[in-house]
């Protein structure tokens, strides 16, 4: 069951484009902004210079390289449909309970594959843009953020194929999902009052492992969570998610 | 299945030279040459089948058998719920009554289903990007069928020259026998057509038609639904006649066309329907 999702996963261009540029695009944009980074550190207020987090700068491209990973995930599930795939695929396992389930574990356990490359990938040009102002694994918490993004990022691709499922469009799906974590990425999560509620949208309840929300110890950027309850928040996203689609799925005829 | 491997071994030089020749010459009497899985009398058995949309009904409390070694054309008129009924004994859609039963068991009980029931629907089920053997690839995977059937139905079909093309780069012809390729993936007893010949060359029709005709003479059973009158007087042996959601007939081809006093099938089946059809135009009888 689980090779034959991967068989389809891997015989179809656009699903193989998305997994290569996740990895592409985080190793890439770390690098880029650590140079960034690096070269306008000069010309930084000393307030900045001694709260300047080496973390932040090297978790940052995970904002955009995220994005691919949440499109594999949707397309994985809205491609059957659009395609008329998804008929073949029940009519060879009826048992809706189990295709679901050896697609979701599939898709989840390639995503992992795809991230346990891409983190450490984009660790690595990430240090070696930010050059003197680099970190490294033995910092404090760097392996917690390197461990926070190995988990994020199939979580996030397993979220969008809960709301894929849901949804069973490609447009309707990713036209929720790709300006929820653009707006996220723009530092909606970072605004006072704002952030009440948007601290709890899925992407950002991974921000604070990843060093993404800010310090946590100035009292505008805290939140309300730690970095692990952040983890498990987004845990719970994913499984409310898969829930929902499976509560679709099940019921509806294909 | 360790049995069947070994005997397609043995005779797979002489076979595979008669297999290919088949394909041309239309004569599928050697085709297959493995028995298929002997059947019990009753293969397909509705049980007061029905399905609602909202206020629409669609199939009405249906209620009948299909047997083994035998063509069942499956006949109705447009919007006669013939397409629903199928995708009904697939599972695909969940009846509002009533209950369809395969061998004595529900579909979705199926361990394998594909080795037991092989179906083309109407409509297409393949991801016009994936070549024409990854699409038979994954779904003989789900289903514990051996990757050699894959090579095999490609040439009984004839499509082993197109493996490696793009799903959706074949002509309709051709998009039609890949969907008869993956019908008959696990060599299933029990195979399910619903309209085979819609849009095809007359060459096509004429390979379909002796297709399921040799599927039938070795102990199968074949359903096939069509508004096709002509092509099912030539094809099918037993009808099942339907007319919005409801049985019409249930006889054999002869005693239908008898019964009724016509001289074809055609008449037969306009008289019959004549109450049951969605729309007349106003030049009709």
């Amino acid at each position: 069951m689980i090779a034959a999702e991967w068989t389809k996963i891997l015989t179809v261009r656009s699903t193989v484009w998305t997994l290569l540029s996740t990895v592409v695009i985080s190793a890439g944009l770390a690098y880029l902004l650590a140079l960034n980074f690096r070269n306008s550190f000069a010309g930084m207020s000393a307030d900045r210079q001694a709260a300047f987090d080496p973390l932040f700068a090297t978790f940052l491209p995970i904002t955009l390289g995220q994005l691919p990973l949440v499109i594999f995930g949707a397309l994985t599930v809205t491609s059957e449909y659009a395609t008329g795939t998804m008929l073949a695929s029940l009519a060879a396992t009826p048992n809706r309970a189990r295709f679901y389930a050896a697609k979701v574990l599939s898709t989840a356990l390639m995503a992992a594959g795809v991230t346990v490359v891409t983190v450490p990938v984009m660790f690595v040009a990430a240090q070696a843009g930010l050059g003197p102002l680099r970190t490294s694994l033995g910092a404090d918490g760097a392996l917690e953020a390197m461990a926070g993004a190995c988990l994020y990022l199939p979580l996030m691709c397993t979220f969008a194929m809960g709301v894929a499922t849901l949804l069973r469009s490609t447009a309707l799906t990713l036209g929720i999902l790709l300006p929820l974590l653009f707006l996220g990425s723009q530092g909606l999560g970072n605004i006072p009052r704002v952030m009440t509620v948007t601290q709890y949208l899925p992407d950002q309840t991974a921000w604070v492992v990843m060093h993404l929300a800010g310090p946590q110890d100035e009292a505008r950027w805290t939140r309300d969570y730690g970095a692990w309850t952040g983890m498990s928040l987004l845990l719970l996203w994913t499984l409310a998610a898969l829930l929902a689609g499976y509560a679709i799925l099940r019921r509806r005829d294909a | 299945m360790t049995t069947a491997a070994a005997i397609t071994c043995r005779i797979t030089p002489e076979g595979y030279v008669r297999q290919l020749s088949s394909v041309h010459t239309g004569d599928f009497r050697r085709l297959f040459l493995l028995a298929p899985v002997p059947s019990v009398e009753r293969v397909i058995e509705l049980r007061n089948l029905s399905k609602r949309y909202g206020p629409t009904v669609a199939v009405d409390g249906l209620s009948f058998t299909v047997k083994p070694g035998q063509v069942t054309g499956f006949l109705g008129p447009n919007g006669a719920g013939k397409s629903t009924t199928m995708r009904m004994m697939l599972d695909l859609i969940r009846p509002t009554g009533g209950q369809v039963l395969i061998d004595g068991a529900r579909y979705r009980e199926m361990p394998h289903p594909l080795r037991r029931v092989g179906a083309l629907l109407e409509a297409r089920s393949v991801h016009g990007g994936r070549s024409v053997y990854h699409h038979l690839k994954w779904l003989a995977q789900t289903n514990g069928i051996a990757k050699s059937r894959v090579r095999s139905v490609l040439e009984q079909v004839g499509l082993a020259e197109v493996a490696g093309r793009r799903a959706k780069a074949l002509s309709l012809g051709m998009g039609q026998r890949l969907g008869i390729a993956a019908a008959l993936l696990g060599d299933p007893p029990i195979l399910l057509f619903d309209e085979p010949v819609n849009g095809l060359d007359p060459a096509g029709v004429l390979w379909i038609r002796n297709l399921m005709k040799a599927l039938a003479a070795q102990g199968r059973t074949v359903f096939v639904a069509s508004h096709l009158m002509s092509e099912m007087a030539l094809t099918a042996d037993h009808l099942i006649v339907v007319g919005r959601g409801r049985l019409l007939a249930d006889t054999s081809m002869a005693g239908f066309i008898a019964e009724s006093g016509s001289d074809s099938l055609e008449e037969a089946f306009l008289q019959l329907t004549a109450g049951a059809v969605e729309y007349q135009g106003r030049g009709d009888r």
